[in-house]
């Protein structure tokens, strides 16, 4: 492939990566309020269009015209900085997410996805390590007691449980031999007895997919971990300062990051794009798709779901949840992986 | 385009270290430091060191600058003082003085150490190893070659995690 040709074929799948994470961030924050709206007995948004499917919209809208207010004492350049930090690095994890094999169109071999490294997973990590300066930098240059108190809790706690976190990924890797998501997910096809996929779920990494789900919501700062914007004592955390487009920024930031959890649950533990292919060649191409996204929407509507049902944690039994259960099972998880993969 | 990119981001990685040193508050130093390591992972990339270049962003952008950050804001340190007594004389002849002897060790060691024969962007001219600074060729490195120097630092980094611990901890 040439290098002009190289460069307009990732421009393109950029745009359209962009385009489908952002839609499913707005849609996101409608299926959430109407998912907790049933869960809590009511109907949720219903008066923009038909089931309110226009509700994105109008919210996207009123944030463009709402006011946009810089606190007096805050520092500007940091205070600016800091929400667009936070949704540049939410959206460029995405790039290395694989969500379907090779495919040829129109002559042009290409893999789907925006760029198949193979340190794949290690830049995901890095960039949920640099998206801590985000949240730090807002609550601190807000120059406001709620914010500072908000984002002092919120890196902490990002922190604490990037340990586990990356700790509980460890099986997944020495499983698979590589930090490349698609080899990871090629390293799971196939199946047991004929119907039982090869997922790292099924073969043994089930524990360490509970760690990575606790420790990713307390990541992406969702309830029930969501103690940096506990709205009963801090208004609304490290964003209470921030009004119109730089608030949804954060917002978006934070739908995005849910994406970005799902799609590596999905890739990691879930087998990816892999599940049953049939039918003619155009539907063979498209179900690889179809299923890495069912899996990603899975997650996105777990994540609702616990919202909906838990109660918020105390910090204290956050912090020692992390470090004193987490984190001790995430190493023992590495030992005993390790020892079934050397035994074999 | 390998030197394009090994002038753009050595030369902003120098900008950061100069702005360093040069900011009054203390967390803009911080930031440029942040700067400073991420432009030197993207020169590590260059150079054909993918895992160094990630771990450098994990561990020294990610998390040990997060704790600098993090101190920052707890002391809430102000903006520093500006010295009474900086003398002009120093400025003007210390700071190209500091440049050439620099220079002159950089050159040295570059000389006299075979350096000079690495290309910018060309991993397989290091020793001709095939696969030079991906995961699994730091793996064999950390992990069966100098697998007991390795340990025994990991001992050494724990020891020294439980001297923090007991120098931090309140007398009872």
């Amino acid at each position: 492939m040439s290098i002009g040709l190289y460069i307009l074929v990732s421009l393109i799948k950029i745009a359209v990566a962009v385009f489908v994470l952002l839609t499913g961030v707005a849609y996101t924050t409608l299926a959430e309020r109407k998912v907790v709206a049933h869960i809590q007995n009511r109907w949720g948004p219903s008066r923009v269009g038909p089931f309110g499917v226009w509700q994105p919209l109008a919210d996207g809208l009123k944030f463009i015209f709402k006011e946009d207010i810089t606190p007096p004492f805050a520092n500007r350049p940091l205070y600016l900085l800091a929400p667009i930090l936070s949704l540049t690095v939410a959206l460029t994890a995405i790039a290395v997410v694989p969500i379907g094999p090779w495919v040829t169109i129109g002559g042009v071999h290409t893999p789907l996805q925006i760029a198949d490294v193979n340190i794949g997973l290690l830049i995901i990590l890095g960039l949920t390590s640099i998206g801590v300066y985000g949240v730090a930098l807002a609550g601190w240059s807000s120059n406001s007691k709620y914010s500072m108190l908000g984002s002092l809790r919120a890196s902490a706690q990002m922190v604490s449980y990037e340990i586990a976190l990356s700790l509980s990924l460890v099986g997944v890797l020495i499983y698979a031999g590589s930090f490349s998501l698609r080899d990871i997910v090629t390293s799971q096809s196939g199946t047991f007895l004929g119907i039982i996929p090869k997922w790292n779920i099924f073969t043994g990494q089930f524990i360490a997919f509970f760690i990575y789900l606790t420790a990713a919501y307390a990541e992406t700062n969702r309830i029930p971990f969501d103690l940096s914007e506990a709205e009963t004592e801090l208004v609304a955390g490290y964003h209470t300062e921030y009004s119109s487009m730089k608030f949804a920024m954060f917002f978006m930031a934070e739908y995005a990051n849910m994406f970005t959890v799902a799609c590596l649950a999905t890739v990691l533990f879930f087998g990816g794009w892999l599940g049953p292919v049939f039918g003619p060649p155009i539907l063979q191409a498209l179900l690889p798709i179809f299923w890495f996204v069912v899996k990603v929407l899975a997650f996105i509507f777990v994540y609702i779901w616990v919202r909906g049902t838990l109660p918020r944690f105390r910090y204290d039994q956050l912090m020692a949840f992390g470090w004193k259960f987490l984190l001790p099972l995430a190493i023992a998880n590495i030992l005993v992986t390790a020892l079934i993969v050397a035994l074999k | 385009m390998h030197l394009a990119l090994f002038l753009i981001f050595g030369a902003v990685c120098v900008g950061a270290a100069i702005n360093l040193l040069v900011q009054k508050h203390p967390i803009n130093s911080a930031l440029s430091l942040i700067v400073v390591m991420g432009s030197l992972a993207l020169l590590y990339l260059l150079l054909g060191a993918e895992f160094v270049a990630a771990v450098q962003v994990i561990v020294y952008a990610g998390a040990i600058m997060v704790l600098f950050v993090f101190t920052i804001m707890l002391l809430n340190a102000g903006e520093e003082e500006v010295l009474p007594h900086t003398s002009c004389v120093a400025v003007m002849l210390g700071v190209p003085g500091l440049i050439v002897g620099l220079a002159i060790g950089v050159w040295v060691i570059v000389r006299y150490a075979g350096l000079d024969r690495i290309a910018i962007g060309g991993p397989q001219v290091l020793n001709g190893t095939e696969g030079f600074g991906n995961p699994r060729a730091v793996a064999h490195l950390l992990f069966r070659d100098f697998l007991l120097p390795f340990e025994v630092t990991s001992i050494l980094v724990l020891i020294a995690i439980l001297g923090a611990v007991v120098l931090a901890r309140r007398e009872e």
